[in-house]
């Protein structure tokens, strides 16, 4: 019998790193060393430790690292407790890849990108903003506004501040929600910041976030004159079997998992409101 | 026609059931059919349909999915899937028939679903046409002909003899294996009885019913229509409807610890359901108002969206007759169609 | 009896007593009808319901209900009046948001029990006397009243109203019912004839919840059976074991809260006799504690709840289980 995509593959954890409290960023290798399967941004793969639980996460590392994939993980269910409990060299079960992706190859190609990501929103972000980042002379400026609740909260602080602000290519734009000790940086909320920044109106925006911080950055972009077919963001809702059979991850008639996760604004506001 | 006798019917089904598994509708201590498997001296039921549709042939209420093993760090996954037997089915009505072309758009669009495949091969359907529809009947709704119900075969019934036609190759393997047992027929009076259906079916009572009114395009139309509110406000948010319909297919999947090892099954899941759409950090779908939306959205509009115009709904009326509190996709359709 | 309830909850409507009502609103055919909040007078006149079959109990929908802005009238049926009761005494319902109108019960009809006589393509039913008419689309057919009786009806315990604010036609008595008779067959069997029975019962179930979720007793805000933290979760039994637990676990969560209200069988889809589940344990509590009936007024406590020193000891488990 051919395979079945229900029934999942075997990876082993090769790395842990706590990102800030509440997320972990999970390094999988296939047993045999390498990567248990390719995958474009923006897809996501089912995780399950069998008798705990199996859910839905964006792939966090870029298609271009050919080593490992990552995950960045907040804790916040049963099954999320049990991973941030987790070792190096746990086994878990993984398939995938599932759903679409940032049309990196496509209508993102040749264009100025807007990384607008706040809290473990950047987790998706990030596997394009590295591939882009590995791909650079495909891009045009590449821009990133990236906010938490605090210091602490910003997921992949050391990469963005080794990496990406090293980067002379990148303009990276980091806020926190209320002024602390030790950071001199912005103040304020995500949304806010965008439209100070007012970036230019001629560039595509990946935006992935709370939905609070979705919506009203998306309604300060629309005043900064963005239209809805220059933004994308990715979704996120109950599923199960990752592939649009099991009924529950729709708006209207798309299935998050396999019409999803990314969508275009103006396709997201062709459907019911209720995600 | 190739016939056989009412009263030799029985020997048809211990010959059939000789070769391979066979299912036919009984009745019960209750008086409702259900589907069982055929044991010796068992009586087909003269009931119009049966409480529990046909579609657990195919999606069986819970199945084995895999079997996983784990110690220590490591964690090893057992594929369990195994070849089905080969069965049939004997008398499923026109529209659980129909209901079977519904799941499979479902479950055979890729990445195919090999659970349902697999038993899909290896289940003939024999279908027998309707004689005496019931007030709960709308399958005419959905361009259904209950007089010609489709199948890999199909039986006709005219109250003396049963005839048999083949539609595909495996009706046409399953018509060769009882082949000695039928004879040539004369279908006067099946056409007499062809006729008095057909005639009763456009006296039913929901014979006016038709879906003009839905589909892809009437998606946000619907949605919002205030009309769900008073639609919803008497459901008790079970799932007798979701259960007892042919063409609902949403499942769960969950892991069940054997104590020798974790079991991950599939089970039928209820959109209706207050936790089918609940995550670790949050709920889409809190009220039963969206709950019950999303059940007949997905039926008239979503389904016809994704599946060129057809309809996720057979008109079989189990939920008509079924439900606690008489709510059902006829009323939902005639309030939403009422502009 | 239907005109004289919508002329009161029109009056009712009309000087501001409610702003709402709660009934049964006509369905698509002769026998089916929906539990409804009415509003107007016009839609009152239009759709409003109260006949042989309008069968559903209302209590558990004012817990809800009585929460809305303003007081809503309820048609309550004499066994329904014990679950408002039973609602009352665990503070689900808001009394002063409702105003009670008790109404004369069945006997209420079942149209399954139609059916099962293999009539079939009902088009209209008419009652003569002890007779009921049957229109179909196959002619006309009838069958003695009391074989159509519902199973919740054809046992009934009490044609007396427990808790109303007035009254729509007669008021009735608290009535001597055989309704453990089957219980007593039930408990005189093996255990092997009584597991039996039970297996090849619970084995029909299909886990939809009606039973749960009809039931005026089963009001906790997150179920054992839906809360993934109870451990016991479940949406299909995995285990034959598990088939039973569900039902098992659910009479006794209701156990001495249980009016006998008969809406699990009613609304079961496959016919299971669950009622018979809840009376076993009406009748235990009865002959260990006393009479108790769970709803009859707002002031005796229930015998699991409460404490006297001539409760019976633990140990009668053992000694009544012995064959």
């Amino acid at each position: 019998m051919n395979n079945d995509t229900l029934i999942p593959l075997v990876g082993v954890v090769t790395d842990v790193r706590q990102d800030t409290p509440d997320v972990k960023t999970f390094r999988v290798n296939a047993l045999e060393g390498g990567k248990v399967f390719e995958h474009m941004p923006g897809q996501c793969a089912m995780l399950s430790i069998p008798g705990v639980g199996e859910a839905m996460f964006s792939i966090t590392s870029s298609p271009t690292n050919k080593e490992y994939m990552e995950f960045s993980i907040k804790k916040c269910g049963c099954l999320t407790e049990w991973l941030h409990a987790m070792d190096v060299g746990q086994q878990i079960t993984i398939r995938g890849p599932y759903g679409n992706y940032f049309p990196v190859e496509t209508e993102l190609k040749g264009k100025d990108l807007l990384f607008v990501a706040g809290g473990i929103g950047l987790a998706p972000l990030r596997s394009v903003i590295n591939y882009v980042r590995d791909n650079r002379e495909n891009y045009g400026d590449v821009q990133i506004v990236y906010g938490s609740r605090s210091k602490d909260d910003l997921v992949d602080y050391q990469e963005i501040i080794d990496e990406w602000m090293a980067d002379d290519n990148i303009q990276v734009n980091l806020t926190i929600d209320n002024s602390q000790e030790g950071w001199d940086g912005h103040v304020g909320f995500v949304p806010n910041y965008v439209k100070e920044l007012a970036p230019s109106t001629n560039k595509t925006v990946l935006v992935c976030g709370p939905p609070i911080m979705i919506k009203f950055t998306l309604a300060g972009l629309k005043e900064l004159g963005f239209s809805e077919t220059q933004v994308y963001t990715t979704m996120e809702l109950r599923m199960k079997c990752g592939v649009g059979k099991c009924g529950r991850c729709n708006i209207g008639n798309k299935y998050v998992c396999k019409d999803g996760p990314v969508f275009r604004y103006d396709e997201l506001g062709a459907l019911p409101d209720e995600y | 026609m190739l016939k056989i006798s009412a009263e030799k019917l029985n020997e048809l089904f211990d010959k059939i059931a000789s070769q391979q598994t066979l299912y036919i509708p009984v009745d019960r201590e209750d008086k409702c059919a259900e589907f069982k498997k055929y044991e010796s001296g068992m009586t087909l039921s003269k009931a119009l349909n049966t409480v529990r549709s046909a579609k657990d042939f195919f999606l069986p209420q819970t199945e084995n999915l895999a079997e996983f093993r784990r110690s220590g760090k490591t964690i090893e996954v057992k594929d369990i899937r195994k070849e089905s037997e080969d069965f049939v089915v004997f008398g499923v009505r026109a529209c659980d028939a129909k209901s079977f072309e519904i799941l499979d758009s479902v479950f055979l669009a890729e990445p195919v679903d090999t659970f349902y495949k697999n038993r899909r091969e290896h289940g003939t359907i024999v279908t027998m046409a309707c004689t005496r529809p019931e007030e709960t009947c709308f399958c005419t709704t959905f361009g259904i002909n209950p007089t010609v119900p489709g199948g890999d075969a199909s039986v006709y019934f005219d109250g003396e003899s049963y005839f048999f036609v083949p539609f595909t190759e495996k009706g046409k393997v399953f018509m060769a294996s009882i082949s000695d047992m039928l004879e040539d027929g004369d279908v006067t009076k099946l056409s007499e009885v062809q006729a008095k259906a057909r005639e009763i079916m456009t006296r039913l009572p929901l014979a006016n019913l038709t879906t003009d009114s839905f589909g892809g395009e009437k998606l946000m139309e619907h949605f919002n229509s205030e009309k769900w509110a008073e639609l919803s406000e008497a459901c008790i948010g079970c799932g007798t409807c979701t259960f007892v319909c042919p063409t609902c297919q949403c499942y769960d999947i969950r892991d069940f610890d054997t104590g020798h090892g974790i079991k991950r099954f599939r089970c039928w899941d209820s959109c209706m359901y207050s936790d089918f759409t609940k995550m670790a950090h949050g709920n889409p779908r809190t009220s039963q108002l969206e709950r019950f939306r999303q059940r007949f959205m997905h039926k008239l509009v979503y389904h016809p969206s994704n599946h060129e115009g057809e309809f996720g709904c057979v008109g079989c009326g189990r939920c008509l007759s079924k439900c606690p509190v008489s709510l059902n996709i006829v009323k939902v359709m005639k309030a939403l169609e009422d502009k | 009896m239907q005109e004289a309830m919508i002329k009161r909850a029109k009056e009712l409507l009309a000087d501001g007593t409610v702003n709402r009502v709660l009934g049964w609103k006509k369905g698509e055919f002769a026998y089916d009808s929906t539990p409804s909040v009415f509003e107007t007078a016009e839609e009152l006149e239009r759709d409003f319901v109260c006949n042989d079959f309008t069968q559903a109990n209302l209590s558990k929908y004012l817990i809800k209900e009585s929460r809305k802005e303003g007081k809503i009238l309820a048609f309550l049926k004499p066994c329904d009046t014990y679950s408002f009761n039973q609602l009352l005494n665990e503070h689900r319902i808001i009394r002063e948001n409702v105003y009670v109108i008790g109404i004369p019960g069945g006997p209420k009809l079942d149209v399954e029990k139609i059916k099962a006589k293999g009539i079939s393509g009902i088009t209209g039913i008419s009652k003569d006397n002890f007779t009921i008419k049957i229109e179909t689309l196959y002619g006309t057919e009838s069958m003695p009243f009391y074989e159509a009786i519902s199973e919740k009806c054809s046992n009934c315990k009490s044609k007396k109203h427990v808790e109303y604010d007035e009254l729509v036609g007669d008021e009735g008595d608290i009535l001597n019912s055989k309704r453990f008779d089957m219980v007593e067959k039930l408990e005189n069997m093996t255990s092997q004839e009584r597991f039996d029975f039970w297996q090849g019962e619970l084995s029909k179930c299909i886990r939809c919840n009606a039973c749960r979720n009809v039931c005026p007793a089963c009001t906790c805000e997150n179920c054992v059976f839906d809360n993934p933290k109870s451990g016991i979760d479940q949406k299909a039994a995995a285990d034959c074991f598990e088939e039973k637990m569900f039902h098992i676990i659910r009479a006794f969560h209701v156990a001495g809260r249980c009016t006998d209200c008969g809406e699990c069988t009613r609304v079961c889809p496959q016919n299971i006799p669950l009622h018979l589940l809840n009376r076993k344990f009406i009748k235990d509590i009865n002959s260990l504690y006393g009479e108790f009936q769970a709803g009859a007024d707002r002031t005796t406590k229930c015998p699991l709840t409460d404490y006297d020193v001539n409760d019976c000891e633990p140990s009668i488990v053992h000694e009544r289980g012995v064959e």
